[in-house]
């Protein structure tokens, strides 16, 4: 057993947190409070290698695993919870499903692209009456001689407005319910394909989350991901590994809120001493940062098992997305108390951990569904 | 254009100090590369990318120095040289410049860059005691470098905001002024790339370099903080004029 991260490994997690202090931190609350996506930060996290974490060298990617790529997330959403999330929905979601179901060819048009970090990705699945239930999907594909014509509307897409392709399911036999539902690509800019409302959001306000349209949208056969009648089924292959972004997202909020906690209480006096001082204090802490650590060890553990190949890993990176989410929301919520008055304004960096934190316990599926995920799991061996 | 990066690790930015002996508690703390040295490398490889050649780290002290080394690696440098020692952080810079120019010796390059100065012991000395020892030309507080023909042309920082234009011929031995550029980050494939770069590793003895010090550390400590409050009473005009004296000879601030 080994509990220590390679020498890389570490030289990854600090080159990324120099990078997030540098580079992001400098701009976190004014991107929070004007809902604004940071594109120009765009380019320097392709730089970096950070939008092609898991994808080979052939394809522009920086060829590494999942533990790397947890600690990239983890780091980045340590500064910033929407850049974690922009970063993870289009490394984990939109490029892996390409990577993982895309022809040769769909690979060497969009993969390297997105590797590369010359567009970034998004992925639809949720619509307003289908999220956890895919059952409910309504968005249909219709074969008409050499085109597939989408119609409908998905909610909730990560990156909808800036990114350059879009990984749509689409229901194409209704009799077969989650078995007649296919994946497609569509590009940004294709006639009757368009983003539409942009969310005005609790939280993760620097990412972008938006509906997108498609009305007789024609894409090519080729457009086809994955084989026709797999969208839904490969999508919950694709959530394995996105749930295990979400788990590093939460962990790397948590240690943020963690490290302004501590930070905060050193700081702060009262009747003539740190607060820190005080047991009351000392022993929030001190929770924070087992429930923190012990977080970490479920997150890098589905990671490991995630570059084992061999090994199913469902029902760890669900646990690891369960507990680290809910691991956040207490952290943040603790680290806001520690700050007391201060933790209520946006002076300080608690509120913002307070309202990004709560993002995890819902989004990839919400932390009952990983409940259902891990149950199923356990009934099924026994 | 070879060039030579003298790199040293200091103790991390944000380690707790604590004292232990003539130095600080090294057990439980993290390190660092010399930020002032960040921007020598930083200028190296920028050179390179104009001038082609390639850029040598070069660091000592103990194990714990690769992974300075390493990152150095990560960012650009083509191979690195550690200098291994246990007891470098003993040595002043005049012991330090002798074990750098013996390794640079062997090595055949343009250029030696240096950080301006250590985040640790702050001498600021070694840059100009190596090119001493190597017999080299040699300039402080570089702020521009731009080479060709065999010789530089060299901005100098001065004081009270004024800068120097000189000319340098090459080979020759440059500290960099610290903010000069902007440090690049090691990137995701620079750090796996680091992974296959030589690290050539040489021992003191092996340099022919003596541990012995020719200056010691009598002690060091943290700075006490006091804080004393005196009332000045007398008239504004006495007031003031007893405010002065304090202000020019006890506290010394004007």
């Amino acid at each position: 057993m080994e509990f220590t991260f390679s020498d890389e490994q570490q030289q990854l997690r600090r080159s990324v947190r120099e990078f997030a202090e540098g580079e992001i931190a400098p701009h976190v609350m004014e991107w929070d409070e004007a809902s604004h996506f940071p594109a120009e930060i765009l380019p320097k996290l392709a730089e970096m290698g950070l939008l092609g974490v898991i994808f080979p060298e052939q394809y522009g990617g920086a060829g590494l695993g999942y533990i790397e790529y947890a600690l990239a997330i983890e780091e980045l959403s340590r500064v910033d919870g929407s850049v974690g999330l922009t970063v993870a929905a289009h490394n984990s979601l939109c490029s892996n499903h390409i990577y993982k179901f895309g022809s040769e060819a769909q690979k060497k048009k969009y993969l390297a692209p997105l590797a590369q970090g010359k567009m970034v990705g998004a992925w639809s699945l949720t619509e307003p009456e289908a999220g956890s239930d895919a059952g409910g999907t309504r968005t249909t594909a219709v074969r008409q001689g050499s085109e597939w014509v989408l119609n409908g509307a998905k909610t909730f897409t990560t990156n909808g407005h800036y990114a350059g392709v879009c990984v749509a399911m689409a229901v194409t036999d209704k009799s077969k319910d989650s078995h007649g539902i296919s994946a497609f690509l569509v590009e940004k800019g294709t006639p009757g394909f368009k983003p539409g409302k942009k969310e005005n959001k609790l939280g993760m306000r620097a990412s972008d989350t938006s509906e997108v349209i498609f009305s007789d949208c024609r894409v090519p056969a080729e457009n086809l991901l994955g084989e026709e009648g797999k969208g839904f089924i490969n999508s919950l292959q694709i959530l394995d590994g996105g749930r295990i972004s979400i788990a590093a997202l939460a962990l790397g909020m948590a240690q943020g809120a963690l490290d302004a906690a501590l930070k905060y209480a050193q700081q702060r006096k009262q009747f003539g001493k740190a607060i820190s001082e005080f047991q009351a204090i000392q022993f929030k802490l001190a929770d924070m940062a087992t429930q923190v650590e012990a977080a970490r060890l479920l997150v890098y553990q589905a990671a490991w098992l995630a570059d084992q190949k061999s090994a199913r890993f469902t029902a760890e990176s669900s646990m690891a997305k369960l507990f680290a989410s809910e691991v956040a929301v207490r952290v943040a919520n603790e680290c806001v108390q520690i700050h007391g008055g201060y933790g209520f304004i946006k002076d300080y960096p608690a509120e913002k951990f307070y309202r990004d934190v709560k993002l995890c316990t819902i989004g990839e599926g919400t932390s009952e569904i990983q409940k259902l995920v891990i149950a199923r799991g356990l009934l099924k061996t026994k | 254009m070879n060039i030579i990066v003298c790199i040293k690790q200091v103790p991390a930015k944000d380690a707790p100090l604590a004292i232990s002996g003539n130095w600080i508690k090294e057990s439980d703390i993290g390190f660092e590369m010399n930020e002032p040295d960040s921007y020598a490398l930083e200028e190296a490889l920028r050179l390179k990318e104009k001038h082609g050649g390639e850029v040598i780290a070069l660091s000592m002290g103990p194990e714990r120095v690769k992974q300075t080394i390493k990152e150095a690696l990560a960012k650009g440098a083509d191979r690195a040289i550690h200098v291994a020692d246990d007891n470098f952080h003993q040595l002043d810079p005049l012991g330090s410049a002798r074990a750098l120019a013996a390794a640079i010796q062997k090595e055949k390059c343009d250029l030696v860059l240096t950080g301006l100065q250590s985040d640790d012991h702050g001498f600021g000395q070694t840059g100009v005691l190596l090119a001493g020892l190597l017999n080299l030309p040699h300039a402080t507080l570089i702020m521009s470098i731009e080479a060709a023909e065999g010789k530089m042309k060299l901005k100098r920082e001065l004081e009270a905001g004024w800068f120097q234009w000189i000319e340098c011929p090459l080979p020759a031995v440059l500290s960099i002024q610290s903010g000069i550029n902007k440090v690049r980050y090691a990137t995701l494939k620079g750090i796996m790339a680091a992974k296959k770069k030589e690290i050539a590793t040489v021992t003191r003895e092996s340099l022919g370099v003596s541990a012995e010090a020719t200056q010691r550390v009598e002690k060091i400590y943290v700075p006490v903080k006091s804080k004393q409050t005196e009332f000045l009473t007398g008239s504004a005009k006495e007031v003031a004029a007893k405010l002065v004296e304090k202000l020019k000879f006890e506290a010394r601030v004007i």
